[in-house]
């Protein structure tokens, strides 16, 4: 499963409580749609830590990184390369 | 404070009889343990039936009430504080009494004023007045909602009582839920307007009245949080301003110790209940206090509790709370609220009134209102700051403000400041809106909406809610500073809908203990209301003319400390073990059966508290929403018994 893929699973289930991924698109942003707020991003960065071995620094927590599944997935790239 | 109950034939119908009263009363004993009493009119037209908590006039206060002639009766549940300077002008005016109760100055306050009579009251109140020659009942709720009352129209009857269990007892059948109610719940944190729970049954609003005569119904407004508008606020100087709020305050408490039997006081370690506790030492009281300790270290608040009990010198007692306090109290609240919750803050507040009850107190002064009145919730200070920022949207620094707010949020300076700032920035192009500073949290509480089944979605309308309450707003409203306009949406939505209700009433009379609030007596309310905003907010000192009117009598530090809000073990009291009724309420079967929410989301909710990773005041209050809402159902749809028997 590709990074985007795992991301918008781990995002469904955990805020939105679902499997059906027409639910939420690539590049929706969260906070437009009020879906994650700042205790809620705090737990993506765990997530992100965890599953994909990057370590977050507090100034790369940005919207312009973590706003959309699509952002996400294109930080822990540069992270990781 | 007592339990009321009645009914009306609005048309012709079957009499109403003693035996239907005595049901209806039967759910409010812990209300009214004292004592009962009925009222039949002569062809049993109407009933009214009271149940009795005795407070003033142990010995002669049995209700219903009448006037001489008995031409009027009354059934009252609360406490008019300024009944013995209403007496004494309705002796003057020749008005004979037969008992020394607060109660009886209702009749002859109607005997002289009519349907004005609620605006001479100072007090909290509940009532159900019958005017024998007219034909006519009257229904009067308090200003601020401190005290509950619920009608409906069943055919051709109109019932009403202080609680819905016992209304229910009054009606031909049993209602089902308002899915719009449920909608507002989780956007509101509880129904708004007259909206319940229930299909068909209403509440009677704060500064209400109602009138039933000749088979006709008719509501009105006797009251209102009214602000006044910029340049034409309240005169003087800070200090002539301060010293007038303490007389009002000092008044306002001094009314509340009348009673024949002892006054208390809960005691939270906070400006509010502690300065409650000095003025009632300036009357010459000395109250037993009592206070919540919690496991909990981030929730306690036991050292200012010690400490300002000690300053004062009075018997202090505590409860201490962990998590099986909520576990094990969980069903007998959401049977006492009537209502589903987001937060599980009521639970430890009917362990307090039960320390109270157990220690023989029958009646507590409380803070409650000073953050509502004065303005000392987080969330008007940040709507403060946002609209501060929302002048110099690109401005950093304006945003670090913020932080100042939520230190006990636990999120580090630096790590999430940029995401704390987005979320509150969201919206900053708004700033005009009437809901400004309430957006953030309504939007944040209807991400549990997200937890609806189809069938639910289908019943309601998602932006109902807060349209329909931007509809009510009263004229002139659109005038008003923006602090001012907040805090008359938290008067309307939680104040009343919430912690008036499920935190505070429903809590209190669960163990026969009578609160009362100094903050919201009237006159405290129409004064604050008519002050500059920012003598209630100077720059981000939240409360600022109520601790300079207060703070000399308080405890060093007390009036600086930070504000600590109340907030108890959440969802987190459910992460460990198997809790029988939170299984049965969450299994697919239960979920599928009450249909409120979709059975496969709300598992995956429950799985992720259960490992413990459910972290965000957002998880919490939906899981507990849920909760409640299914505990509801099997309560009061399925009237299932719980466990435990009479709870």
């Amino acid at each position: 499963m590709s990074v985007a893929e795992q991301v918008r699973q781990y995002i469904l289930e955990n805020f939105l409580f679902s499997t059906d991924v027409s639910l939420l698109g690539l590049d929706e942003s969260f906070l437009e749609r009020g879906l994650i707020d700042s205790t809620g991003m705090l737990e993506v960065i765990l997530f992100l830590e965890e599953t994909f071995g990057v370590k977050v620094a507090d100034d790369e927590m940005v919207p312009e990184n973590l706003d959309s599944v699509n952002r996400i997935a294109a930080f822990v790239e540069r992270k990781k390369a | 404070m007592c339990g009321i109950a009645g009914i009306l034939n609005l048309a012709p119908g079957a009499p109403v009889t003693g035996t239907e009263l005595a049901g209806m009363l039967q759910p409010l004993y812990s209300r009214g343990p004292d004592g009962q009493g009925t009222y039949l009119d002569e062809p049993q037209l109407v009933g009214l039936a009271h149940a009795r908590l005795s407070i003033i006039d142990l010995a002669g206060g049995a209700q219903p009430i009448h006037n001489e002639d008995r031409t009027v009766w009354v059934t009252f549940n609360g406490e008019i504080f300024n009944y013995v300077e209403l007496r004494a002008e309705l002796e003057q005016a020749g008005h004979r009494f037969y008992t020394h109760t607060d109660t009886e100055v209702i009749i002859h306050l109607y005997e002289e004023h009519g349907l004005r009579f609620a605006e001479r009251l100072n007090g909290q109140f509940a009532i159900g007045l019958w005017d024998v020659r007219a034909r006519r009942l009257v229904l009067a709720r308090d200003r601020a909602g401190i005290l509950p009352l619920f009608y409906s129209r069943d055919g051709g009857r109109l019932v009403f009582a202080s609680e819905i269990k016992s209304l229910l007892r009054g009606l031909s059948h049993r209602p089902q839920m308002n899915r719009v109610a449920l909608d507002q719940v989780f956007t509101f944190w509880s129904p708004v307007g007259a909206t319940t729970l229930f299909e068909g049954i209403e509440q009677l609003q704060p500064g209400h009245m109602l009138v039933a005569e000749n088979g006709r119904v008719s509501i009105s407004q006797y009251w209102n949080w009214i602000f006044r508008e910029p340049g034409d606020y309240l005169k003087g100087s800070v200090e002539d301003l301060a010293r007038e709020l303490h007389g009002l305050l000092a008044d306002a408490t001094r009314i509340r110790l009348r009673a024949d039997v002892p006054v208390g006081a809960y005691l939270s370690g906070g400006l509010d209940s502690t300065a409650l506790v000095a003025l009632m030492c300036e009357g010459g009281v000395k109250p037993n206090t009592f206070s919540l300790a919690f496991e909990d270290p981030g929730l306690d608040e036991s050292e200012h509790q010690l400490a300002a009990a000690g300053h004062f010198g009075v018997n202090h007692r505590t409860i201490r709370v962990g998590d099986e306090h909520i576990r094990d109290g969980f069903v007998r609240t959401v049977w006492r609220a009537e209502t589903p919750f987001l937060r599980c803050a009521p639970i430890p507040l009917m362990a307090l009134s039960e320390l109270a009850h157990r220690s023989d107190c029958k009646v507590v002064m409380t803070g409650e209102g000073a953050d509502e009145v004065f303005g000392g919730y987080d969330l008007f200070k940040e709507a403060k700051i946002r609209r501060f920022w929302a002048r110099r949207p690109d401005s950093k620094w304006r945003a670090r403000l913020l932080q100042r707010l939520y230190p006990y949020l636990d999120i580090t300076s630096a790590r999430g400041q940029a995401y704390s700032e987005a979320f509150f920035g969201s919206g900053l192009a708004g700033k005009e809106s009437a809901f400004f500073a309430h957006g953030p949290r309504w939007k944040t509480t209807a991400q549990g909406k997200v937890l609806f089944s189809e069938e639910t979605r289908e019943r309601i309308d998602g932006a109902a809610a807060v349209a329909e309450f931007a509809h009510a707003l009263p004229a002139g409203f659109g005038a008003w500073d923006p602090f001012n306009q907040s805090q008359y949406v938290e008067a309307k939505t939680l104040l009343a809908g919430y912690l008036l209700s499920t935190q505070g009433d429903r809590m209190l009379m669960a163990n026969s203990v009578e609160g009362r609030f100094p903050y919201l007596d009237h006159r405290v309310i129409e004064f604050a209301n008519a002050l500059d905003p920012r003598l209630k907010m100077r720059v981000l000192n939240e409360k600022y003319l109520l601790k300079k009117a207060l703070g000399p009598q308080l405890p060093p530090g007390i009036a600086a400390r930070k504000k600590q809000p109340y907030r108890s073990p959440d969802s987190k009291a459910f992460e460990a073990g198997r809790v029988e009724f939170v299984e049965d309420a969450l299994s697919e079967a239960s979920l599928k059966r009450t249909g409120y929410f979709d059975a496969g989301r709300v598992q995956l909710l429950w799985r992720k508290v259960k490992s413990g990773r459910a972290v965000s005041y957002k998880d919490s209050m939906t899981f507990i929403g849920v909760l409640s809402t299914q505990v509801w159902h099997g309560l009061f749809v399925d009237g299932v018994t719980p466990p435990g028997g009479r709870l």
